[in-house]
């Protein structure tokens, strides 16, 4: 008899985090040793404000279910100002992605210091049950990325 | 109106204020006008064309036409008017090198609109107050009113008020109200989010990438352009998968966002009939809403929504989910 293994759903999440706060923040998360799903995968950026829509929209297409943009609070920035430009495009971009038919919840920004491990563990676990319960992106997924 | 503008063309081109004109050329059909450069008055006098069928807004060709030897003449529309300021907000055009006059619009037609109304062979379309005649090649006369066949730009005309010009042909124009302009996207916003994705995948699926929308929108102006990057990954043409089309309009609706004068020229030259307006208008809905309204090109503006930003900003999330709560 055929033994049919049937998967459960393992979302795979793209975090991109900034280098000063949630890099730092993820990193003490990990000292702290508190648990975050081991699916997310973590792409630091000199600033939140240096993610492009491009990255996000590659993301989902490469296979991403969720993308995460984490960033320091406003006003917190190493750079002064580049979150609250994050903050505003990102309402936009996100926005658009759910007037063509994207999921609300696929995408979030959070942000997370460097001394809060522990939200971003939380964080983390919170963004990876929201994306299990939306299952897996098929609105923007390229085949052709698709590994069987 | 056409004769003034052409008297006047002549004139200054004989005193050698303006070297070259940009106008509109008779095309192949009566109803098609293309635009082009004049240098000579006879041409000027044989082939220069302006009706309510003058769609093309023009102020992009002044980016090279300015860095060119002597200055140039150009008719803009109102409308046309926002993208031209838009473009010297941006520094993108040399203001001294061109001259314009601004021509009074009373909206133009929708040839795609109107070869549906009259069916096939139409030879030409001509306009008396609120009919429009039309005449096909049976030699068939017919009419329609001309409200149902204008642009979706004009129906919702945003200014009948030029924002920059040198002289104006006509009287000055008014501002007038627009109170229509977003029933669509406001139409899709109550839609849910499997209908959206419907509606969509249905407008969008039929891109052929021919980048017609990139290249005719005035505020897409960059010299090196993301989509002829074959490194980018988006430089394909014919969509493989939906995902490409996708990301190619979003792309394309984001890098103008801000900037974006809704001028409507992308939706105009689509060749698969997209409303791509729809896309770059809920970019304005959003913005409008979350951070004050704004009109680009209006005026000398050094920053626009995207480019500033408030402490008490929305986090994305919430800005996202603002309409839910009430």
């Amino acid at each position: 008899m055929p033994v049919t293994e049937t998967k459960a759903f393992e979302p795979k999440i793209v975090a991109f985090c900034c280098n000063w706060c949630s890099y730092a923040g993820a990193d003490l998360a990990g000292s702290n040793r508190s648990e975050y799903p081991s699916n997310i995968k973590i792409v630091r950026v000199p600033c939140s404000c240096r993610v492009n829509p491009m990255f996000i929209l590659k993301a989902f297409q490469r296979g991403a279910d969720g993308v995460i943009i984490c960033g320091c609070h406003p006003g917190d920035c190493h750079y002064s100002t580049g979150n609250y430009f994050t903050r505003r495009r990102m309402a936009l971009l996100f926005s658009m992605l759910n007037y063509l038919g994207v999921e609300k919840g696929r995408t979030r920004v959070e942000w997370v210091s460097a001394s809060e491990g522990g939200r971003f563990s939380e964080t983390m676990n919170d963004f990876a049950s929201t994306i299990e319960k939306l299952g897996p992106n098929h609105r923007l997924e390229d085949l052709r990325c698709k590994q069987k | 109106m056409q004769t003034e503008m052409i008297k006047r063309a002549k004139e200054l081109l004989a005193d050698g204020t303006v070297k070259r004109v940009a106008g509109w050329r008779s095309g192949d059909f009566q109803y098609e006008l293309s635009p082009s450069i004049f240098t000579d008055a006879e041409d000027l006098e044989k082939n220069f064309q302006y009706s309510e069928l003058a769609a093309s807004n023009m102020s992009k060709y002044m980016i090279k036409e300015s860095r060119k030897e002597g200055k140039v003449l150009i008719f803009l529309k109102p409308c046309d008017t926002y993208s031209f300021q838009q473009l010297l907000n941006e520094h993108r055009i040399l203001r001294e090198n061109v001259m314009i006059i601004g021509v009074a619009c009373d909206g133009n037609l929708d040839i795609v609109a109107a070869k549906k109304r009259f069916g096939e062979g139409l030879l030409s379309l001509k306009s008396e107050g609120d009919t429009i005649t039309a005449t096909t090649i049976y030699g068939e006369e017919l009419t329609a009113p001309r409200q149902e066949l204008l642009l979706e730009r004009c129906v919702n005309c945003k200014s009948k008020k030029h924002v920059v010009f040198d002289e104006l042909i006509g009287e000055e124009g008014v501002e007038v109200e627009t109170t229509h302009r977003f029933d669509k996207v406001d139409e899709l916003d109550a839609m849910s989010e499997d209908q959206r994705f419907g509606f969509w995948q249905n407008e969008l699926s039929r891109c052929i990438r021919c980048n017609a929308c990139r290249d005719i929108c005035p505020a897409c102006s960059c010299e090196n352009c993301v989509f002829d990057n074959p490194e980018s990954g988006f430089s394909n043409k014919g969509a493989a998968v939906q995902m490409d089309n996708d990301m190619f309009h979003i792309i394309r609706a984001f890098h103008v966002a801000g900037r974006c004068t809704d001028c409507g020229e992308c939706s105009r030259v689509c060749p698969e009939h997209i409303p791509l307006h729809l896309l770059n208008r809920k970019f304005i809905k959003d913005y409008d809403g979350l951070y004050g309204e704004f009109q680009a090109g209006s005026g000398e503006q050094e920053t626009h929504p995207l480019t500033k930003f408030n402490m008490e900003d929305l986090n994305p999330t919430e800005a996202l989910n603002r309409g839910d709560e009430e």
